[in-house]
């Protein structure tokens, strides 16, 4: 790989450790994905924050890192283990809250702003159209690339981080034009009325296109939220880092030709959607995955408006779209239902499997999905549903 | 005998081999604390990784598994070096982290486990 000169002294260790061993991560991704060249970066997302997935390892590593390494661009945060203000209240083991702590604070060393979201799209860090960037979180990769258009690989927690420290990423697989283009095709025969079909088309389609890049047809319109929980469930599925929907995202061309086809029907929805039903009654609703946007905060504040929640409810979203929804009042009208607001973190990355929780419902296929993994059963309902479970009288 | 592969991670060690055809996920797959595979199903579950020259055709799982070769390395418990058919992020980024020499793009089928192996830069020498 060809290394300008500044990139070979970070490589020689000229500007410290960290830069090297970052420097070292980024040319060695760069040999065995066949990149010519690095190419500068304007954004980046680190993921593998929560205590839970990085464990002691990952405090020494980011530790050590934060000796002499610093962000050389903007870099921002996913969700932690935990809500970084209110972890009492959530019922965290205090063992638990010290460890997510020490992760916390060393990527506040390592000057990466404490976003905890993985909406970074929707806490101001939004590249613009073709940027370079680094991101983490498979759910905010597939919306860069896709409705914003910048590019970016899935990178895992320690090659994004090289990535902020050193300003730079291997230049192959999504930053280039040829691997963006569609590799199947899928024909929506069946009308998306709400978040929850697009959830579940995306976890649908996930499972089918595997890496590759599908390109939706005959949707008529997609909120931003719509395409937020698409973009998860693609991610979660399947390894999707990149979708087109013509009439949509701002890579649809024309339609493509002579790619494999495959349906999305009234059928695929419906079996799609049961099959990520357990049996049973939740003791645990929580919704905001990916986290929710002002204008899904505010539809739940009108959903519990004078109602009284009699089950544990979780609505996650970051820290600065509670601030918006703490000015609107919606904060209020929320929490004097008896719901609580779960910012910095999430249903997934939380240990809530430790709380004693059992039966989780969520509006999420992506969630879903992950919570299944950890062990938990889950109902898959669309929001008002898992609202109105929140507040039903036993 | 001497197979020439690509290097992932500089550096000279020896060690005895363990080998197996089966790809290696090191988050949940080996314990950090004692480094054994903990995998179930997995043809080397049970064996300790510490200090062998550990050969497997390429890493999955999640990329938290780069964490825990940290942590093997750590503890002292981390292989003397890794041998890839086809090294992958996970495994790449674990071995630049720990300082544990690595290298990729051997056939691996013709190394035996329990022989001794020695990597040094891009070589193995059988």
């Amino acid at each position: 790989m060809l290394l300008t000169t500044a990139e070979q002294h970070m490589l020689s260790g000229r500007e410290g450790h960290a830069t090297k061993k970052c420097m070292e991560i980024l040319v060695a991704l760069g040999e065995i994905y066949g990149a010519k060249r690095l190419v500068k970066v304007s954004s980046v997302q680190v993921s593998g924050v929560s205590y839970k997935n990085l464990g002691d390892a990952g405090i020494e590593f980011l530790s050590d890192l934060a000796k002499d390494g610093r962000a050389r661009v903007r870099t921002t945060l996913n969700p932690a283990g935990m809500d970084l203000a209110n972890w009492r209240t959530q019922g965290i083991d205090e063992g638990f809250a010290n460890k997510q702590l020490q992760v916390i604070d060393a990527f506040g060393k390592l000057g990466v702003e404490i976003s905890c979201t993985c909406t970074p799209y929707l806490a101001g860090n939004e590249p613009s159209f073709g940027d370079h960037i680094a991101w983490g979180e498979s759910s905010a990769v597939a919306y860069a690339n896709s409705v914003l258009g910048a590019r970016t690989n899935r990178e895992g927690g320690p090659s994004a981080l090289a990535a902020s420290l050193t300003g730079r990423t291997p230049l192959y697989g999504f930053h280039l034009d040829e691997n963006r283009v569609p590799t199947m095709l899928v024909d929506v025969t069946t009308a998306l009325k709400t978040m929850e079909d697009y959830s579940a088309m995306g976890y649908f389609v996930g499972k089918k296109a595997g890496n590759g890049v599908p390109y939706f047809r005959g949707v008529k319109r997609a909120a931003l939220e719509d395409l937020k929980t698409l973009s998860a469930a693609l991610a979660s599925s399947g390894g999707v880092a990149m979708y087109h929907v013509e009439g949509v995202t701002p890579e649809a061309n024309a339609s493509p030709r002579g790619l494999d086809v495959c349906q999305f029907s009234r059928r695929d929805l419906a079996e799609t959607a049961s099959a990520l039903n357990d049996e049973g009654s939740p003791d645990f609703i929580s919704v905001g995955c990916p986290h929710c946007s002002l204008k899904e905060v505010a539809t739940i504040a009108g959903l519990l408006r004078g109602r009284s929640v009699r089950r544990e409810f979780w609505i996650c979203c970051s820290r600065k779209v509670k601030l918006l929804s703490d000015r609107k009042g919606f904060t209020k009208t929320i929490e004097d239902s008896g719901a609580k607001f779960a910012c910095d973190t999430c249903m997934v990355v939380a240990p809530i499997e430790d709380l004693g929780f059992k039966i989780v419902a969520t509006n999420s296929a992506k969630a879903a999905h992950y919570l299944r993994n950890n062990g938990l059963r889950v109902r898959f309902w669309p929001l008002e549903k898992c609202v109105k479970e929140a507040t039903r009288t036993a | 005998m001497i197979l020439k592969g690509r290097i992932i991670f500089n550096g000279d060690a020896e060690g005895e081999a363990l080998v197996t055809s089966n790809p290696i996920s090191f988050y949940g797959g080996v314990d950090p604390e004692t480094g054994r595979v903990i995998d179930k199903g997995h043809e080397l579950r049970g064996k300790s990784v510490a200090g062998k020259v550990l050969v497997f055709p390429y890493g999955k799982g999640s990329t938290v598994g780069s964490y825990v070769l940290y942590r093997l390395a750590k503890n002292n418990l981390a292989p003397a070096a890794i041998i890839n058919e086809r090294c992958e992020t996970i495994v790449a980024v674990g071995a630049i982290i720990s300082g544990i020499p690595c290298v990729d793009m051997i056939h691996i089928e013709k190394i035996r486990s329990g022989e001794p192996v020695r990597v040094k830069g891009a070589k193995v020498s059988l």
